[in-house]
């Protein structure tokens, strides 16, 4: 090893400034601060569900303002583009089904993911009496 | 030892992003419905309750629960990495202690609706 290595000088805040694909990575990623944020809401929600019907009813009141429709219909969208779809393009990569000598095609898994998270949100859109 | 750890991690991340993907889009379409103020019959005090307090509706709210913490604690864990914070022991500790507190809390709850 020589005694002056030669390191590249890359930023460690912002190198993922330089490139496209490191970006949307980057973008991707930071979807895991709403998985948080929406899991802990949950857990706010279930804790007035545990304290009274009026803990509950005010938990709902407190949640309706237009600029909680707005940040929701964000991070749905964001949500969307930077966790759901991702991950269901990158199923056949991360769990390929081989079949005898074969692979399933790709396009099958991704579709079969498509059904499966429509019957999901159907359900859970039933279950809240929404549909 | 760290292989073993790294896999539990790594299996608790592949699930929980597995489930957020399938299952937060509409968590969240559920909240914009309660932003709007309409809120559906299943979301009154009563259904909610009785939902929330059936062996299978605390099993499914505890596993979505555990699973998103977790998946998000791991990932919080690289993002910090990627924005440049280099204290890995630091940040890991913290993050998991969050994901702890979320899972003892959403246990904590479920068994006091019953």
């Amino acid at each position: 090893m020589s005694r002056n290595p030669y390191v590249r000088p890359i930023s460690t805040t912002t190198w993922y400034m330089r490139n496209g694909r490191y970006k949307v990575y980057v973008l991707r990623e930071l979807s895991s601060f709403l998985v948080m944020f929406y899991s802990f809401l949950t857990i706010c929600a279930l804790s007035a569900v545990a304290d009274s019907p009026e803990r509950w009813n005010a938990f709902l009141a407190s949640q309706q303002n237009t600029a909680m429709i707005v940040f929701h219909a964000v991070a749905l969208l964001y949500f969307l583009f930077f966790q759901t779809f991702p991950w269901f393009k990158l199923a056949p990569k991360a769990m390929p089904v081989q079949l005898g000598e074969k692979k399933l095609p790709d396009s099958y898994i991704i579709i079969g993911h498509y059904v499966v998270w429509a019957v999901v949100c159907i359900f859970i859109f039933w279950l809240a009496g929404v549909i | 030892m760290a292989i073993a750890k790294k896999a539990v991690v790594w299996g608790l991340f592949a699930a929980g992003g597995t489930l957020t993907a399938f299952v937060l889009p509409a968590l969240i379409a559920l909240f914009i419905v309660i932003a709007t103020g309409n809120i559906p019959e299943g979301l009154q005090f009563a259904q909610i309750h009785a939902f929330a307090s059936s062996w299978l509706g605390k099993a499914c709210l505890f596993i979505v629960l555990f699973l998103s913490v977790w998946h998000a604690a791991h990932r919080l864990r690289v993002v910090a990495h990627d924005f440049g914070i280099r204290k890995d022991t630091l940040v890991a500790n913290a993050v998991y202690t969050i994901a702890a507190i979320g899972t003892v809390l959403t246990a904590f709850y479920l068994l006091m609706i019953n």
